[in-house]
């Protein structure tokens, strides 16, 4: 009895050391300062809305702060009413549909009480009580303040109850079985509130409120560890998202943004675009749309002050600087790959120019993205595939989806031809790569 | 054979009286045209001898065009005629729109004022040589009457009458106003075709010089005073409506003008395109979808797979075909073709003015009446009271057909009092055309000593004559639909055709370039290739041993095989195929040449086509036509399909509604044949050629049958069976 | 806010939103309906004009780019010596259909022959390929860019 106790003490023992280890540290714990709570922090106010808004009411705080959290992109499914849900996530083991955020009773949030919506937010935990899937950032959501989780909430009942019905999931075993995210979610959940770390400055516990809290930026950007959850050893150092690239954004200086000024990622970050380095698109073109971009200044200003401070990590698999401008002509530089530069001649080359510098737009220039400097060609051959469609100031930019016309052969000899030319390194995509990429990214 | 099942479009529309009565029969307005000599315009000043011809006292040679230019030549073509006969100076000669009359210039053929199935030069070709020649008698008569000489004793050349005799001589232009008195002849003898001098020629189209400084204006370049600008979403939906429109964001945008909410679809004006446009995509609207909210490409296939099944109304039949069908080697296929946009380059667009007692229209057209008539309708006033401007259209195909811009621009324009011009995005051109339909041909033949013995045709697929001409819908058959059906070029003694009409689910149907044989010139040449193959016979061995009872076919078709080099050896994976039609009584025969690497993807190499067009007017004009007309539709047989997903068209534009580019077309040599034969249709018959002779390419570089459009590349690639 | 353009050689001035097509300007505002409207979205060429002489699409490019750059449209090509050189090659080939995607293609040539004098079909595929001909001009675009190109030499 005694031997079958320590036993299990032990495997109790090695069970949470093997948690916490893959668990890893915290978002947070890289600054390594000392930690109080909100309350006890007086040099600045990390959480809520920028001093504009400070008076607003109540329900135009929650709307900013939606904004910031980037609600609406995976609760409104393409075409249909905004925050409607019904959003499609392809997993590897099914697919997951998010879920109708409007304040319709039957189909919607309408019934939940302010705890309800706190449990969802913070905990992971549905009214009914079951397990939300952490396609939910619930993870990043829980650093939010309540105050600021129920002026979401009050801006999501001011919005038209909407009734819609999000398709069943298609998980298979064992991702079907929710209960387990009860484990999960006790491992990976922090469960707690932000604490400003008193060895920083006011901006960049700000920034770090936005970027961990609301902007849930590593959720893309830091790779995940066995247990599906964030490894913040290697925080943000970029990972494949939804069969997107997310490029390493840590302070390294070769793949990372240690080489970006403040005013390229001022820029990138409210307009989506930073001459020399390209444009978001995809994942991050829509966060920049209906997140980023409405972002007050200094706010924009504090995250980019936060990014800064996170420690550098390689990508062993990006080039340390990116090519420089291909020649004018189609003669010179890549000669390799017919068929990827037939496509290219068609479809690309009209904007993109064969140099690569676009002879209508800087947010259409290829040279010196990471896109193409991309050996995987990932986000090159995505584009190719599905568009992309961006709200600019000066209007709407906007690429063609190609994939309903361009074979899979064809979109990977473009994409390999496309690298080749303007990256440091040619791809070498093949048809069934193309066909793999489609597969995540299919609604 | 009788009249009722040999209902064949070819034979109708080649201007033969006989059968070119079956159309008049039920078209009271032919009577009126196609009369050698037409009512004289009695304006001062000029000589207007008939509807076509406006000479002035400077010599100056006006010709109205009954039909449109729409690319095809036709200004050039119909000019080059009347020319001919008038004996003008080529170089004074001008073009001119006419205005919608069907009276005057109502197609001969259709009694109606349309330019559409290659049919320009045949319905025209006695009609306006007897106008020229009746204008140049009365030319010749004023200067003879003038000189006190004999008719016969003058001659007329180049915009001049000529007296041999005396030397003397004078031009048309001091010959006009007394032209305009004399009495117009009886029966005018036209020229000998010995004696052409243009006709035949390579001439230099009338049209070019303005198309390559800018200048040509198309229905979309209309400008007027004060006009304003409204593009226009109609519901996603076929069949859909408006259901409510939030317009508070567009109003409030710089330059928006006015939202017009009509049944069906929502415009903007504005100052400019891009305000109308800004302002189109800022409105919220919500759309009663309806019915058909949830229609799928494949719904339509399973309904038209299943009413292919049944028996079709009988078109021809020849012989006993149950008995050729149950003797000797079986064969059975059936060919799918899919919808297809037309995505000419100009967009659909209309300009126009509607004041409260008149309507004036500015578009390019292949309909001037139907438009005036329709346009009248829709503004609630008489005909009369309804100008239309044509304009040189920016490619027709068939899309222009159609009136539904004009009415939806007339209906807009009613709730201002500017003239606004309102042009379609491309994404709405392509996903509200009137399609071409999707069509399932069914073939099964007999083979009996490596020879057809029995063929039964059976073509399922939409009656666009039935909505678009329903007096020309007969008895249950789509003349069109079955065109090169029931006029197969070969020696099939048992010969059956049948047609079965299904309309596809909410998808509006409509003329293509090519029409009607576009589905039957595939089917059958497909099918002869199959056939070839299973009699252990080559492709055009085995179509010669059955076109014994059709010499210009027959000689095409051996021409096109020593050009093509047809038989000298090719490397792995590449092939030759061949296709023959009597396309709009045109005989053409076409070999290509492509390779199917080993992954599928198609490289066409090289194509060749012999035509014999009888009398070729501008012989450049018919291989330009051709040289286009394949590449139209070998895009399509590459590329072309539109597909429905909940009820919505899913292509938009160029980048999923692709189109064949220059780096992807081959060498096309295009051979014309001399023939005294009266002209064929030409602008379509290049789109017929194109599919089958690559789908047989095809099929000879690797084994692969294919029995849909557009090629499947993925059926292609190396190792695939059979 | 008035917006100036060189366009043809003549400044011209007048309100646009910066982000409007330079495009819409030409043919709604300034009238000049030469350059055509295909897809709007840089796949057909169609809308084809040059900036700085370089080939570039006008529906996609904002106006606010080429202000106070030289614009050159099909009206004006023909007093540029490739321009002047297609046109006529166009003319000779009888390159021409409905002729309505013929402006973008023409100014497509034309800043091709400026800025390779003896193009080979690579070169003109690459330069051509962008701009779709629905007629099917192609096989006589090809010929004509070479009649062009040799009409220089000589
Ligand atoms: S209209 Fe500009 S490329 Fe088509
Ligand atoms: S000539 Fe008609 S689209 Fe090119």
């Amino acid at each position: 009895m005694r031997i079958l106790g320590s036993l299990v003490v032990i495997a109790i023992v090695v069970a949470g050391l093997g948690a916490w280890i893959i668990r890893g540290p915290g978002p947070l714990d890289f600054a390594g300062g000392s930690k109080v709570a909100l309350a006890d922090y007086r040099a600045g106010k990390p959480t809520g809305v920028p001093a504009r808004l400070e008076k607003a009411s109540l329900v135009e705080r929650g709307e900013y702060l939606a904004k910031a959290a980037d609600c609406m992109v995976c609760h409104t499914k393409p075409g249909e009413k905004d925050y409607s849900g019904g959003l499609a996530f392809k997993l590897p083991f099914g697919t997951l549909y998010s879920t109708n955020i409007t304040p319709d009773k039957d189909t919607g949030i309408g019934n939940y009480s302010d705890q309800d919506f706190l449990n969802a937010v913070q905990h992971g935990k549905r009214r009914d009580g079951a397990r939300l899937y952490p396609a939910m950032p619930y993870t990043s959501y829980t650093f939010m303040t309540d105050e600021d989780v129920l002026a979401v909430k009050a801006y999501l009942f001011s919005q038209p109850a909407v009734r819609a019905k999000a398709p069943d999931n298609t998980l298979s075993f064992p991702f079907n079985q929710r209960w387990a995210m009860i484990v999960w979610s006790a491992v990976f959940n922090p469960d707690t509130r932000f604490m400003p770390d008193t060895s920083k400055s006011p901006e960049w516990n700000r920034g770090a409120y936005l970027a961990e809290a609301l902007a849930h930026c590593g959720e893309c950007h830091t790779p995940r560890n066995l247990g599906f959850a964030l490894d913040n050893r290697k925080k943000f150092a970029g990972a494949i998202t939804a069969g997107w690239r997310a490029f390493n954004i840590s302070s390294d200086k070769a793949t990372g943004l240690g080489n970006w000024s403040d005013q390229d990622l001022i820029s990138y970050l409210s307009l989506g675009h930073a001459p020399g380095h390209g444009s978001a698109s995809g994942p991050m073109g829509e966060a920049v749309d209906h997140s980023f971009s409405q972002f007050a200044p200094e706010d924009i200003r504090s995250i980019v002050a936060y990014l800064r401070s996170v420690p550098p990590q390689p990508s062993p698999d990006l080039p340390a600087t990116t090519a420089p401008v291909a020649p004018a002509s189609h003669r010179d530089g890549v000669t390799a790959d017919a068929r990827g530069k037939k496509v290219f001649a068609s479809a690309c080359a009209s904007c993109h120019g064969w140099s690569g510098e676009s002879p209508v737009s800087p947010m259409a220039t290829l040279t010196g993205t990471w896109a193409v400097n991309d050996p995987a060609a990932t986000n090159v051959a995505q584009i190719v595939i599905s568009g992309t469609r961006r709200h600019t100031p000066d209007g709407a930019l906007s690429m063609p989806a190609f994939g309903n016309a361009y074979t899979d052969d064809e979109i990977a000899a473009v994409a390999n031809y496309v690298t080749a030319r303007f990256g440091t390194k040619g791809s070498k995509l093949t048809a069934k790569d193309v066909a793999e990429l489609r597969e995540q990214t299919a609604e | 054979m009788n009249a009722h099942n040999n209902l064949t479009r070819r034979a109708l529309l080649t201007g033969g009286l006989a059968t070119g009565f079956v159309l008049a029969f039920h078209l009271p307005l032919r009577a009126a045209v196609n009369e050698p000599v037409q009512p004289r315009d009695t304006t001062e000043g000029k000589f207007a001898p008939n509807a076509f011809i406006r000479i002035d006292e400077t010599g100056r040679t006006v010709l109205m065009m009954p039909q449109v230019e729409m690319g095809q030549g036709t200004y050039t073509s119909i000019s080059a005629v009347l020319a001919e006969e008038l004996d003008a100076d080529w170089g004074k000669v001008e073009v001119q729109h006419a205005p919608p009359n069907d009276k005057l210039y109502g197609n001969p053929t259709f009694g109606l004022q349309v330019t559409g199935n290659s049919n320009s030069i045949r319905a025209w070709w006695l009609p306006l040589r007897k106008a020229g020649a009746t204008a140049r008698a009365m030319l010749v008569q004023a200067a003879a009457s003038q000189w006190g000489v004999e008719p016969a004793s003058c001659t007329a050349s180049k915009g001049e009458v000529a007296h041999a005799a005396s030397g003397r001589k004078l031009g048309y232009g001091e010959l006009a106003l007394a032209a305009q008195g004399q009495t117009p002849p009886k029966d005018v003898a036209v020229k000998d075709p010995r004696d052409f001098v243009l006709i035949g020629q390579p001439l230099k189209r009338l049209d070019t010089p303005d198309k390559v400084n800018g200048k040509a204006i198309y229905g979309i370049d209309a400008i007027l005073p004060g006009m304003k600008f409204a593009t226009v979403a109609a519901c996603p939906v076929f069949g859909g409506k408006v259901g409510k429109v939030d317009d508070s964001a567009a109003v409030k945008l710089p330059g928006v003008r006015k939202v017009v909410v009509l049944d069906d679809m929502v415009a903007v004006i504005g100052d400019h395109m891009w305000a109308a446009k800004k302002g189109l995509e800022a409105l919220k609207i919500e759309w009663n979808e309806g019915p058909n909210a949830e229609i799928t490409t494949k719904d339509i296939w399973d309904d038209l797979r299943k009413a292919s099944q049944k028996d079709g109304a009988v078109a021809k039949s020849d012989g006993d075909i149950a008995k050729a069908l149950a003797s000797g080697d079986r064969f059975e296929a059936a060919y799918e073709l899919p919808f297809l946009a037309h995505a000419s380059m100009e967009p659909i667009n209309a300009t126009v003015h509607v004041k409260p007692d008149s309507c004036e229209i500015w578009t390019g057209t292949q309909i001037m009446t139907r438009v005036q008539s329709e346009a009248a309708k829709a503004a609630g006033l008489p005909v009369d009271k309804v100008i239309v401007n044509n304009h040189l259209l920016g490619g027709g195909f068939g899309r222009k057909l159609e009136p539904d811009m004009v009415i939806a621009a007339v209906k807009i324009a009613k709730q201002v009092d500017y003239p606004v011009k309102v042009v379609w995005t491309r994404e709405e051109d392509i996903q509200h055309d009137v399609y071409r339909p999707v069509y399932r041909d069914q073939i099964t033949a007999s083979l009996v000593d490596g020879k057809v013995a029995g063929w039964k045709y059976k073509v399922a697929g939409s009656a666009v004559l039935a909505r678009w001409l329903p007096p020309a819908f007969q008895k249950g058959i789509d003349i069109d639909a079955i065109d090169a059906a029931v006029d197969a070029p070969y020696d099939f003694a048992n010969f059956h055709v049948e047609y079965v009409r299904a309309e596809p689910l909410s998808v509006p149907t409509g003329f293509w370039r090519g029409v009607g044989p576009n589905n039957n010139v595939f089917a059958v040449e497909c099918a002869m290739d199959e056939l070839a193959r299973k009699a252990g016979k080559g492709p055009i061995e085995f179509r010669k041993s059955m076109l014994t009872k059709n010499p210009r076919m027959l000689a095409v078709l051996g021409q096109v095989a020593e050009k093509s080099g047809w038989g000298q050896p090719l490397p792995p994976r590449v092939g030759r195929g061949v296709c023959v039609q009597p396309s709009f009584a045109s005989f053409i025969a076409t070999v290509v040449e492509a390779e199917i690497d080993d992954i599928g993807e198609i490289t066409l190499r090289r194509v060749t086509s012999v035509v014999d067009t009888g009398i070729a007017v501008n012989p450049d004009t018919v291989k330009a036509q051709i040289e286009g007309g394949l590449i139209f539709g070998l895009t399509a047989a590459l590329y072309g399909e539109i597909t429905i997903d909940k009820g919505r068209v899913q292509q938009s534009n160029f980048h999923d509604y692709r189109m064949m580019r220059i780096n992807e077309t081959p060498k096309i040599e295009v051979i014309v044949v001399k023939s005294g034969e009266a002209p064929g249709g030409i602008g379509e018959a290049g789109v017929n050629a194109g599919p089958p002779a690559l789908r047989n390419a095809i099929y000879a570089a690797t084994g692969v049958a294919l029995r849909r459009l557009p090629i499947d590349r993925k059926l292609l690639a190396a190792g695939k069976k059979a | 806010m008035a917006t100036t353009l060189i366009v043809n050689g003549e400044t011209k001035s007048f309100d646009a939103p910066p982000e409007m097509p330079l495009l819409w300007v030409l043919r709604d505002i300034l009238g000049m309906t030469g350059t055509k409207f295909g897809c709007g979205i840089a796949q057909c060429g169609a809308c084809t004009v040059h900036v700085d002489g370089r080939a570039v699409r006008s529906c996609v490019l904002p106006v606010s780019a080429v202000e106070n750059r030289t614009v050159t449209t099909i009206e004006h090509v023909g007093s540029t010596p490739s321009g002047a050189k297609v046109q006529k090659a166009w003319l000779e080939a009888e390159v021409i259909q409905c002729g309505y995607c013929q402006s973008g293609q023409i100014m497509a040539a034309a800043a091709l022959l400026a800025a390779t004098p003896n193009p080979d079909d690579s070169d003109i595929d690459a330069a051509m390929a962008g701009n779709i001909c629905r007629c099917g001009t192609y096989v006589r675009i090809r010929e004509a860019i070479k009649h062009a190109a040799n009409g220089r030499q000589s």
